[in-house]
Formats: structure tokens, sequence, C-alpha cells
């Protein structure tokens, strides 16, 4: 099938909807601004309407956050967010993208740019003035959680790191939030998989793809994810070596979502990775089933809010990481069921939405809140910075109270 | 009795008949138009939205090739904004014979028929869900034309030049004085009262009806055979061109993208009844089966409905009969006068949708010459009305209005994306009390859900305005509803019967719609 045809058939599944209703009461985003009209209107109403090569008129369809909530309640197996996406990439086509949305969807490149000169790249960041410039120049909300520059790189540090021969081999694809931001995180997981007698292997690595193809720059998002699928497949000769991911975003970019919306589900080589590659929770959640999870945890006296961000929610693997914390001693977990933190990856970053992400997000700021929790644990990156700017609590990944809890802090 | 006087008398609301009034009052005639039912409600209605390029004819009659093509050309002109320039391809399927193709492209040569071969790459590539295994495509102007849209603009424009057209008033009788028509006794069925309309012409173009209208002035053998023909709308587009099988014209063998659906069509069996709507289950099973050759898995696609639309197949019981496939597509102007000695008279059938314009305009040549007032005919250079700007129409243009108004205007008909607005400025336009007369105006209840969300709207918006009392309302709303099923039961499988799983736990487990309130009850 050719990836035209693969399209077609994406098309084809609006033919599902009997307009029942339920992802337009679902949907984050229609509930808290009429800009955007709805999934069932943008998606298989809408598409109706669309033809390939013809003018995009419905620029609305635009204001759609990508969280894919619509898909994932879809009791007839619409495809709603990613007939959502694909009208975003013919009205980007045509339309022209704007230079703002090229900068945010390139993680790598800002994170090559700012690492070096980190300190002044994250006081510009902190600067009141530069953001206010920044929001009228590129059109980044002035107060959007944009995060830091660590100044240091994960790569740097796994080349320098040597992981001993296991029992089986993983490996670990980090993302460019770990590369860039919070290299301290891969240096948790890795720690954590090793504890459990896995051999972590770190490849050269890029982007996934994920931010450029959620603002609809559809070619450079192939690029990205195919150059990545191929830098990670030469590891998996071994038939019981997987890929393993803390960013849950961009985990489901690999598994699902670049071959189902970019039309890429004939490359061999995406199609190996997709099927390998794991979430770092549900890898560990099958360890403990297959009762190959240390359970050497000590106590941690705290309360911590869980949120499952949208894309994890993707997966389709239920909740792994509250059972994960769930056997950690005197750990108290409060889950957190509001939907979505609004950000959405880079959605929340852009002037126009910044006001709809926090009216998104206000649900689970005020329920974080109210959970009396130190901390917020949610798998994706964006997703906490997001509940840290909404909330004023400190957020980390699930992984972090398995690594205390595991005494790997002390070691 | 109210008694009008006119000059020409049209008998027949379909795109023939509004063809008619249209020339007619362009060339400055007083005319008046009825119908029995609603503009474009028999086989005009009733078809599957194709402006033919002539392509289909090229082998096959050359003549009606060369009609085709040139009304194609003019009708672009004209009615610009109720046709799709969606294009056209013949395809060699693997079932066809690949000996017609070179039989196909002479014959678009001889007629006339732009017809350029695109590599099979290139067909692909526009149109992914056809074939993977066609030998070869063509490219040729065929398109898309709303007919509900022309038989619209077609009265409209006649009314601009003073025509009436009047709308469920049923022929009673012809009326007479000697061997002459004089006009007709219709009734309004609206208001239940007998119209005399005293005519120097009367045209009848009542299409495959056209024999009892005849047969009313005493004329025999103005056998118009209908033949019956069923087509399927498919939930979406699944072609974005017109896809014809490059092979000698048969059953179920083209796929036209009209509006927001793609229609296959067609099957040809004679019928007795020109009323007669039958759906063989055999005719929809092979119908799918020949949607298969063109889009493998048309079978798993939405089918929404099906509906026969009746050709009105002239024969004339006065000639030796010839085959009637030989004569099928031809259309047939008479002269009472001439042929039966009935004076005031003309009949106008048989043709087909794309050449009506050619159709009227011999017709009013005809009524020129019985009045002695030779007038030049001006259908071929006049815009229709709405189609000034020259632009065609696109499937996205309801999608824009929506979107420039998404926050003011309340959707009614959220699969043809109908707002309120429009719903009532048809309400002040027409004052009709039928949901399906809505539909033909505004493509009410076409959609996926069939009705399921809009008609009760409607229904309920058409009680609210004080127009309709709630009985009556009630009684739209099950009208309506009982019409729609009619088209969706020989397709009901698959998504569509999930649909209408929905759509009756809306009607009868939330609206009890079996036992709806009485005038007086609770509204």
């Amino acid at each position: 099938m050719s990836e035209l045809a693969e399209l077609a058939a994406l098309r084809g599944t609006l033919d599902h909807c009997v307009k029942c209703t339920i992802c337009e009461s679902t949907c984050p985003v229609a509930a808290v601004t009429p800009l955007f009209p709805g999934p069932k209107y943008a998606g298989p109403q809408a598409e109706r309407y669309r033809v390939a090569g013809q003018p995009s008129v419905d620029l609305s369809v635009d204001y759609c956050s990508g969280c894919g909530i619509c898909s994932q309640v879809c009791p007839q197996g619409v495809k709603i967010a990613e007939l959502n996406a694909q009208a975003r990439h013919a009205m980007k086509a045509q339309r022209g993208v704007p230079v703002r949305d090229r900068i945010i969807t390139r993680p790598e490149l800002l994170g090559r740019l700012g690492t070096p000169v980190a300190e002044i790249a994250n006081r510009a960041l902190g600067s009141r003035a530069l953001r206010t410039a920044g929001e009228r120049l590129l059109g980044v909300h002035r107060d959007a959680p944009a995060p830091r520059f660590a100044g240091r790189r994960f790569s740097a540090w796994a080349r320098a790191h040597q992981s001993q021969a296991g029992r089986r081999r993983v490996v670990y694809f980090h993302g460019c939030g770990t590369e860039y931001y919070e290299p301290w995180e891969g240096e948790r997981v890795v720690a954590v998989l090793e504890h459990n007698g896995l051999e972590v292997v770190v490849p050269k690595q890029g982007c996934c793809g994920l931010p450029q193809q959620s603002s609809g720059l559809f070619d450079d998002a192939r690029h990205s994810v195919l150059a990545l699928a191929r830098a990670l497949e030469p590891y998996l000769a071994d038939p019981a070596t997987v890929i393993v991911g803390n960013a849950t975003s961009c985990t489901l970019m690999l598994k699902r979502e670049a071959r189902e919306i970019l039309g890429l589900e004939q490359d061999p080589v995406l199609a190996r990775v997709a099927e390998r590659t794991y979430d770092i929770c549900e890898l560990l959640l099958e360890l403990h089933q297959a009762g190959e999870l240390e359970t050497d945890l000590q106590p941690l006296r705290e309360t911590v809010a869980y949120h499952a961000p949208c894309q994890q929610q993707g997966h389709g693997i239920g909740k792994p990481a509250l059972d994960l914390l769930a056997l950690i001693p005197g750990l108290k977990v409060r889950e957190l069921d509001a939907r979505c933190c609004g950000i959405a990856g880079t959605y929340g970053l852009k002037a126009e939405k910044y006001e709809i992400a926090m009216a998104v997000g206000a649900d689970l700021f005020a329920q974080a809140r109210e959970s009396r929790a130190a901390t917020v644990a949610c798998d994706s990156e964006t997703c906490r910075w997001q509940i840290t700017h909404g909330t004023g609590l400190p957020s980390s990944h699930p992984i972090d109270y398995l690594y205390r809890s595991y005494g790997l802090d002390e070691v | 009795m109210i008694a009008l006087a006119t000059e020409v008398l049209v008998i027949g609301g379909g795109t023939t008949g509004a063809g008619v009034a249209w020339d007619a009052a362009l060339r400055g005639f007083d005319v008046i138009l009825v119908e029995r039912g609603d503009l474009a409600e028999g086989t005009s209605g009733r078809f599957h939205g194709l402006l033919h390029s002539g392509g289909r004819y090229v082998v096959k009659d050359p003549r009606a090739a060369r009609e085709c093509i040139a009304e194609n050309r003019l009708l672009r002109r004209v009615a610009a904004d109720c046709i799709e320039d969606c294009g056209g391809l013949f395809v060699t399927t693997p079932w066809d014979d690949p000996a017609y193709a070179e039989q196909f492209l002479a014959g678009c040569a001889a007629a006339g028929v732009d017809c350029d071969e695109i590599p099979v790459a290139q067909a692909l590539r526009e149109e992914p869900r056809l074939h993977p295994q066609i030998s070869r495509a063509f490219r040729v102007p065929d398109a898309a034309i709303d007919v509900w849209k022309t038989v619209s603009a077609l009265a409209e424009g006649a009314r601009r030049s003073g025509a009436r057209i009047l709308t469920r008033h049923e022929v009673r009788a012809l009326s007479g004085a000697g061997d002459t028509v004089t006009g007709a006794l219709v009734h309004d069925l609206r208001r239940g009262e007998d119209v005399a309309i005293e005519a120097r012409v009367t045209v009848n173009a009542a299409g495959a009806w056209a024999g009892q209208i005849a047969a009313l002035a005493g004329i025999e053998g103005v056998h118009v055979r209908p033949g019956r023909g069923i087509m399927i709308a498919m939930n979406h587009r699944l072609v974005q061109q017109v896809v014809n099988r490059c092979q000698m014209p048969t059953d179920g063998d083209i796929l036209v993208p009209i509006r927001t659906v793609s229609v296959i069509g067609t099957t040809d069996e004679h019928t007795e009844n020109p009323d007669d709507h039958t759906v063989p289950p055999a005719e929809v099973d092979s119908m799918l089966d020949e949607g298969e050759k063109l889009v493998p898995g048309f079978r798993q696609a939405r089918a929404l409905r099906v509906w026969t639309g009746v050709r009105p197949l002239f024969q004339d019981g006065k000639v030796p009969a010839l085959a009637t496939r030989d004569l099928t597509r031809a259309h047939a102007l008479l002269d009472h006068r001439q042929r039966d000695g009935v004076g005031g008279l003309i009949t106008i059938t048989g043709g087909k949708l794309t050449t009506f314009r050619l159709m009227a305009q011999q017709t009013v040549d005809l009524v020129c010459w019985m009045l002695s007032r030779m007038r030049p005919c001006a259908t071929g250079s006049t815009p229709l009305p709405g189609s000034e700007s020259g632009e065609h129409h696109r499937l996205g243009e309801r999608l824009a209005r929506k979107e420039a108004t998404l926050r003011e205007r309340q959707i009614v008909c959220e699969c043809e994306l109908v707002s309120r607005e429009r719903l009532e400025a048809v309400l002040d336009e027409t004052e009709t009390t039928e949901i399906d007369d809505l539909r033909r105006r505004l493509r009410l209840g076409m959609g996926p859900c069939q009705g399921g969300f809009c008609s009760y709207r409607a229904a309920g918006i058409m009680h609210a305005r004080g127009s309709l009392p709630v009985a009556r309302a009630d009684q739209a709303l099950t009208d309506f509803l009982k019409e729609r099923w009619k088209g969706i039961w020989p397709v009901l499988y698959g998504d569509q019967l999930r649909q209408m799983r929905f759509d009756e736990w809306v009607f009868h487990a939330v609206l009890d719609v079996e036992h709806l309130p009485a005038d007086g009850g609770a509204s």
C-alpha cells in the first residue's frame, strides 16, 4: 500500500462515526474555547468537505492540540486526532509555516545552540523583557513554560558510562528533553535499568519528529523519525533486545503515531523499531509481572500526585506508573483524573494558544494543589513543565521515585 | 376556482420543464410552470450527478456524445455555480476488454470529446483508492452537477423574467376547444382548490409521466417506457473525480463524486410504472460487486442509502418499434398538431440531464414557431442566478462559510452543515411544511446520520416559528423519517447499521417517536 493509499485508509475511518458526540464531550480544548469547533466537527464531519489540492478553508482545525483523547474515547474507531493532524498539515503546506513553528519544533537545534551558552540562554529565557520581545517577534508566549538548558548533554555522560553486561540488553531512547534539559533523568533511568540487571546501550540519536508532526510539518517529521529509526534499529539484532524510552510522547511517536499519521506503515525499519519500543514504566511493570523486577525498595515517606499524560494514554497500556509507584512502601499516591494539562508538546507555548492551554490545564492544576502532594509525577517532560508552571509544585518522572526507593541516589 | 392565463404553460418541474420555463421566460414569453410535487422531486432529483463529457457515449452513440460535450462546455459557463469541475477518468480495469480503449480514443477524437491518456501511476496518485491493476487511464472533462441547485436556479431565473412557478399543483385535465389544447385544469394540493390555466401553448415536460399527460388530450402512443435504475450513495468521496469503466456502458460502471458523497450507478431495468421505486436486493449486491472493481474495499466502505430513478425512455407507439437500447438516450420533441392533429400541445421527453438546455431550446423554438413569434434563444449566454461570477462550486464552500460564522450560527444539520439561519431563510421563502423540501433545498438530512439529529431539530424549528401546529410538526418529522428509511434499509449493513441503531435510540428511547404528543399535549 502506498503512502497515499494509507492516508486514504485513515480518511476512511470517518465512515465509522455515528455522531454520538462522545469525543466532543471529552475534548479538553473545545470545553474551554469557542475557537476550536470540536473533534467531531473538525474530524469526521469536516473531512467530508476536504479535497486534496484544494485550499484549506477551516483554519480552526489548528486549534486542535493533538492530545488524541478523541481518538482514545471514540467507541467506533474513528481516527479523529489523526484526521485533524492531516488537515493541519495540508493547511500549513498551503499557507506556509510560521517561523516560530520552525524554531520551537526543533528541540535538537535549540539544544545544540543553547547548551554551550546555557547560562546566558537561561537568563534570556527568564528575562521578562526578552520574553515579551520574543512573544512580539516570534509568537512564543512570554509566560509559557520554557525549559532551562542543563548546560550539559546526557549523551556526553552516556559515552563516558559503561553499562555492565547484563542478562538482557536494552536500547535506551532518551529523547531530546533528556539530552538537553534533564540529563539527570536519563542517568536515573540507566541506573534503574542496570539495578534490574539490564545492560543499557545508548546509541547516537536525534529527535523523533513529534513536535514537527504536531505542528503540521510532515516532511520534516518523516525525515526525523526515519533517521531515528535507522539509528536505533541496528541494535535490535538480538530478538530479546528492546528499545525503552522515558519520554512517553516520543515513544508513542515511534510505536504508532509516525506510522499512522505520517503514512509510514510500509517502512520496514520503522515497523521493526515500533514493534520493539517500550515506555519505561511499561517495561518495568512487565518485568515485575515476570518476577524479574528487583523489589529491594526502601520506604519513601511522602505523597505524590500522579498525572497520566494524554500521550501516555495513547499507548493503550493502562497506567503502569501507578502500579510501579504502588510497590514503593510508604509512598502515598494520589491519582489525578483531570484530563489534560493543556501543553500538548508545543501547543501551549504558542502565543495565540497559551491562554487556552492554561484553561485546559486548570482542572488538573486545581486537583494537584488540592491533593496536598509535595510533588507531581508525570511521564512526559513537557507536561511536567506545564504542571509546575501551573501549580508551582515540583514535578518529576515516575522513575525518580523508584530510583530513590532503590537507594540509587545514595550510591 | 382561480383562473389564470398565460402564453406558455409548462407541465413538469424537473430539469426539462424548469429549463423550458427559463428559456421561454428569457425570450419574453409569459410562462406558468406547474409541478405536482416539489421541484426536481421526480427523475431529476433521483440522479447520480454526472455532467457528461460525452465520453460515455462516444462509441455507442456518437451523436449523443457530441451533444453532451457541446452542452458540457456551455453549462460550465451559464450554470457555473451548479457545477463542480471535478474532472473525470475512464479506466481500463482487469474486467474490461482492453480493445475498447482504442475504440474509445477514436470515438473521442471523432466526437470532439477532449481526452488525454495519463500514466496509470498518475491516476493512482490522484485517486489512491482506485484499483491498482488498472491498465490505462484517460482524462475527460466530466463534471458533477448539483441537480437541486440547478433546478432551483432555473426556476429563479424564470421567475426573474416574470414566470410563475407553481409547485404542488397537479394537472387534473387538459382543457380544449375543438382539436386544440388551450391550457389545463390543475389542483392546488396545498390549498385544496382548483386552478384553471388558459395557455396558448402547453408544453408537456412531465418526463416519465409524459404519456399520462398526453393521454389526457386523448393522444395515444406516447410511450414513455420507464427505465428504472438504482444508485447508491457512499458516505464520503471515495474518489475526487468521476471514474468510469472504459468499456461499453453497462450497470454499475460509474462512480460520481457529488457534494459530500460518491454515487455509484446504475442499473437499467424496464418497469411499467414510473412511480416504481423498487430496490431489488440482487441489484444492490451486483452494484457493490461492480464497486469493488473500481475501488477495492468498496463493500467495507459505508453506504448511506440507495434510491431509484426512473428514466423517461421514449418509444413512439406510432412508428415501428426500434430496439429500446438505441432509442434510450435520445430526446423526443413531439408537435402533436403534426403527429396527432391536436394543436397547442408539445411533448418533450426522453433525453438526459446534461442536454436539458438543448432540449429546452428546441422546445421553445417550436413554441416560437407555433406562436409565430421568432425570438432568439438566450440560455446559451445568460448565466443562471448564482452563476454570474463564473466560479464553479467547490466542495469546501459550506465548510468555509461555516468557518466564518462558527461562533454565531447554530448548526441544524451537522453532516451537511446547514445553519439555522439558512433553514429559516428557506422556510420564509417556500413556506413549506415538508422536511423533504428542506432536504432538496439544503441537503438537510442527506449525510451519514440520515436525519438522525437534524430532522427533529428542523421539526422543532418549524413548530417554534408558529407556522406548524404540534400534530403537523410531528407528521413532518415522521414522514421524513419514513422517507429516509426507504432508502436506508436496502443497504443496512456495517457502519450504517450501527448508525441506524444509534438513531433508533434517539428516536425511540429518547423521543418516543411513536407516541408524539398531539395538539394541546406537552410541547
